[in-house]
């Protein structure tokens, strides 16, 4: 047995396991253990229902068109916070993190208020045909608003760690700036861009305070899956609730495999010393 | 810092002037769009109907009553996160064991997973279907649908918050401060007090202040575990989601001022404590330990 | 206090930074452990001072078996690579700070006492309320040897004192040290991989390898008397030259040098710079000048054998060389090792 020098490993590592025991690996090896009491043959009757499949398809989609948007929006943001100076950096830069510290109901009433047909948004949107709240581009507009920070503070460390002297040497090379930006630039921002974008559709899968609001909620057409694991238990429908619960804890493992291997990747470009 | 004086250098990429402005004008559109204008219309729904109803919706005892569960939450739940934060940076920082990688994915998982998957996940620990359940009903125990629950389930959602804000600056700051302390006969505790925590302390309120900001803003997992009991297990977002589908969207936007004004007060925090030097620690190569 | 390392092991995961090391370091020595990186200096210090517990052997402190005392408890000073002073502490809290923890309880007064003095010590009067990053390397360097004196330990250890500072300031505190260590006796043991700091400071040098002790002895010794072809490579530059030794003398290309007790056989020749001489007649090893290299001190000659080696060695001022003359590579003197 290997001794340590300093003190206080037992107490710390055993209140660390035990507070990760009971808090986090017990809740989540209760629900894998209801979802696997069903049997194979009902586990996949439940999770391959129409209604479920159409929660998926709705929450895939908006989620990727979500993470599209914010990898223009964030990456632009960046740049901006990082390249540029401009009257009210400070305050936009503490801006970004505004859909993390609101609460996603909060945000959630606040979003259905601005694009309902009479709201700020809604009454001009309306008019030119484009219906946002109560549609999957409600979902979007939601998902869009609590993963923006992700892909920005994901991305912003990088570019302003980012050489100088490598765009200089570049631009001695004789390459124009759309050039460098492809070549130079971009390749080394890609690994914290997909590990900001992997963060971000993650987060946008799972979200659910934000949508409910915003979504009309109909089977079939604007139900997210965190939904429909919620209309399962108003239903005392347990077992069908954990069948779905599981597809999105097995989807939230996948990503975060996914992420800690991106920011493994991503890390090789910042680590220094 | 090397942006300043731009007009006196060479132009670096992206600095043309039109193409600058350009990027920088979409942005700050959209930022407006999609940042400021959900945090304004909070304001103007909620003072909609003036100042008189504004007070009344928060003085009006439902109100109060989900205002303190909220409060009570994060009293419970923010200082055993934080107790939980520093044993567990302890451990995995001044430390080597196996299994190390392993419990800081652990520590990380509640991130990942759906508020709403953590909360069905507790109503198959403490619910009647629950492994809990039936011993805990049958002792008259009131977890879920009761404060209890609604105490846990915010715990699962911040667990992480205050460990990961710690966690990459003492790996960072290294193993000598504590060691010197030791060398010079200091026990642990007066180690951890007077040269460990010194040097974290910003850090340390960083990861408290997100915690409780997430505490009190959490909304999908206390929803599956409250219970939904108005004037009892409402906590101040499950309170706004009631008054919104009971058609009092007054009511709603002035609670939801409540806690609009406690993230912009967490920001002000944040961007505060940043200046200290909080959060801007990231990951980095762990320095070769030295056995020369 | 006098300390005794009884064939001391330590190893890391599967590296063997430490394999049976035996040591004594007598009460008031002044003792460098010296080596290349990986060579487990560090870890033998780090086991001393307690900030490693060794996998096999015995430390004695004095006639104390202090294997298994931790740390906090050994009465060790030890002086940090990067000093590793409290950053949230002023420079005289930073020297306070063990005697306050410390369960022998003193008065305040007492203990501002022992910090003025300290500071006087080492220089840094007047500079107590500074914190440690408003100070240079070199007082940082100080503050941490204070703080580790202030609670009056059995045995001082310092890791790579100097390793992070300028060469003059270097030389200075090197000086100083010896002078505090002659003025408290403490007994000393340090870790350098630099050789000309080994040297300088130490009454003793130990050579390590591989997590073994290659040789000891004064500087004198080490020097004029390296056992291995590996200190002396370690200890300055040397020319290497093959060589063949035959009935007690080793023969390299027209130079012949005696050498008692080596087996008849191929061997290698070591020559300092300076062991090497230039002359226009042999007996020597034929070679040509390539280039000479002027130093304030004198001038340094690159020359090639006429067997292929490069040599290098050093000639007084006045001598006139230059690229291209031909002529004899003579021997002062040499130390052969057999291959």
């Amino acid at each position: 047995m290997r001794r340590n020098v300093l003190p206080g490993l037992r107490l710390s590592l055993g209140v660390t396991l035990f507070y990760v025991g009971l808090i986090v690996v017990l809740p989540l090896a209760a629900l894998a253990f209801k979802a696997a009491s069903l049997g194979p043959a009902d586990y996949w009757r439940i999770v391959s229902s129409d209604r479920a499949l159409a929660s998926y398809q709705v929450t895939v989609l908006s989620a990727f068109g979500a993470t599209l948007f914010n990898l223009f929006f964030g990456l632009a943001l960046a740049w901006v916070l990082t390249r540029y100076s401009f009257p009210g950096k400070r305050l936009v830069d503490a801006m970004v993190d505004l859909p993390f510290a609101l609460p996603t109901a909060v945000a959630g009433i606040a979003l259905t208020a601005l694009f309902s047909a009479n709201g700020w948004f809604g009454s001009i949107l309306e008019p030119l045909g484009i219906r946002v709240a109560y549609t999957p581009i409600g979902i979007m507009i939601a998902m869009c608003f609590t993963s923006l920070p992700f892909i920005v503070r994901t991305v912003q460390p990088v570019l302003e760690d980012l050489d100088p002297a490598l765009e200089e040497a570049a631009q001695s090379l004789g390459g124009s700036d759309w050039t460098i930006f492809r070549k130079v630039i971009l390749p080394l921002l890609t690994p914290a861009l997909l590990a900001g974008v992997s963060l971000s559709f993650a987060r946008s899968l799972g979200e659910f305070g934000a949508i409910i609001f915003i979504a009309g909620n109909q089977p079939m057409s604007t139900e997210i899956t965190a939904l429909l694991i919620f209309i399962r238990l108003e239903e005392y429908d347990y077992q069908a609730a954990a069948a779905i619960a599981s597809v999105l804890l097995i989807t939230a493992f996948v990503m975060l495999g996914v992420t800690n291997w991106l920011q493994a990747r991503a890390l090789r470009y910042t680590a220094r010393g | 810092m090397r942006r300043l004086n731009t007009h006196r250098k060479p132009p670096r990429v992206g600095d043309q002037p039109l193409f600058r402005r350009l990027l920088i004008g979409i942005v700050l559109v959209l930022v407006a769009l999609i940042i400021v204008a959900p945090l304004v219309i909070i304001g103007v729904e909620a003072s909609a109907k003036g100042w008189a109803v504004y007070r009344d919706t928060i003085i009006h005892p439902d109100t109060r009553h989900a205002i303190m569960l909220t409060v009570l939450a994060a009293l419970v739940a923010v200082p055993v996160n934080t107790a939980f934060g520093i044993a567990a940076a302890w451990a995995i920082t001044k430390f080597d064991f196996w299994g190390k990688r392993f419990l800081l994915v652990l520590i990380e998982i509640p991130f990942s997973v759906s508020p709403i998957v953590a909360g069905v996940a507790y109503l198959f620990v403490y619910g009647l279907q629950g492994i809990f359940g039936p011993t805990l009903d049958a002792w008259d125990i009131k977890i879920l649908f009761a404060i209890p629950g609604i105490i846990l389930a915010s715990m699962f959602v911040t667990a992480p918050f205050v460990a990961r804000e710690l966690i990459p600056l003492m790996q960072a700051q290294g193993r000598d401060l504590e060691e010197a302390a030791t060398s010079l006969g200091a026990s642990g505790w007066r180690t951890f007090f007077s040269v460990t925590l010194p040097n974290v302390k910003w850090a340390l309120l960083y990861g408290v202040i997100l915690c409780n900001a997430r505490v009190m803003g959490e909304f999908g997992a206390v929803s599956v575990v409250s219970g939904n009991i108005r004037g009892q297990t409402n906590t101040l977002p499950l309170h706004i989601e009631l008054l919104y589908h009971d058609y009092q969207a007054t009511g709603a936007f002035a609670s939801a001022s409540i806690l609009a004004t406690i993230a912009v007060l967490t920001i002000i925090a944040k961007v505060a404590l940043e200046r200290q030097g909080a959060g801007r620690v990231r990951p980095q190569a762990k320095p070769a330990e030295s056995n020369s | 206090m006098k300390i005794r390392l009884d064939h001391v092991v330590k190893t890391f995961e599967t590296f063997r930074a430490v394999r049976d090391v035996s040591l004594e370091i007598e009460s008031g020595e002044l003792v460098a452990l010296l080596g290349p990186s990986g060579s487990g200096k560090t870890t033998i210090l780090r086991m001393v001072a307690g900030l490693e517990y060794s996998d096999g052997g015995h430390i004695y402190f004095g006639d104390q078996d202090a294997t298994d005392i931790p740390v906090r408890d050994r009465g060790v000073g030890f002086v940090f690579q990067h000093y590793a002073l409290f950053p949230h502490m002023t420079v005289a809290q930073n020297i306070a700070f063990g005697m306050k923890v410390s369960k022998v309880k003193r008065e305040k007064a007492a203990i501002d006492a022992r910090v003025t003095d300290l500071l006087r010590l080492v220089r840094l009067e007047g500079l107590g309320d500074r914190f440690p990053a408003q100070i240079s390397g070199g007082q940082r360097q100080r503050v941490a040897l204070a703080r580790a004196l202030a609670v009056d330990p059995k045995v001082l250890l310092l890791d790579e004192p100097f390793g992070a500072l300028d060469a003059n300031v270097r030389r200075d505190l090197r000086r100083w040290l010896r002078e505090i260590h002659s003025e408290l006796g403490i007994t000393t043991l340090f870790v350098t991989h630099d050789q000309e700091e080994a040297l300088d400071l130490a009454d003793r040098v130990v050579i390590l390898k591989d997590g073994q002790i290659v040789q000891q002895g004064t500087p004198e010794e080490v020097c004029r008397d390296p056992q291995s072809a590996f200190v002396m490579k370690f200890l300055g530059d040397a020319n290497v030259i093959a060589a063949e030794v035959r009935d007690g003398k080793a023969y390299a290309s027209g130079a012949a040098i005696e050498v008692a007790g080596l087996a008849d056989g191929k061997a290698e020749l070591y020559a300092r710079p300076a062991d090497l001489d230039w002359s226009l007649q042999g007996p020597g090893i034929p070679a040509s000048i390539t280039r000479v290299l002027d130093r304030p001190d004198g001038r340094r000659v690159l020359a090639t054998a006429e067997t292929g080696e490069h040599l290098e060695f050093d000639v007084e001022p006045e001598r006139v060389v230059k690229a291209g003359d031909g002529g004899f590579v003579t021997l002062r003197r040499a130390k052969v090792f057999a291959v």
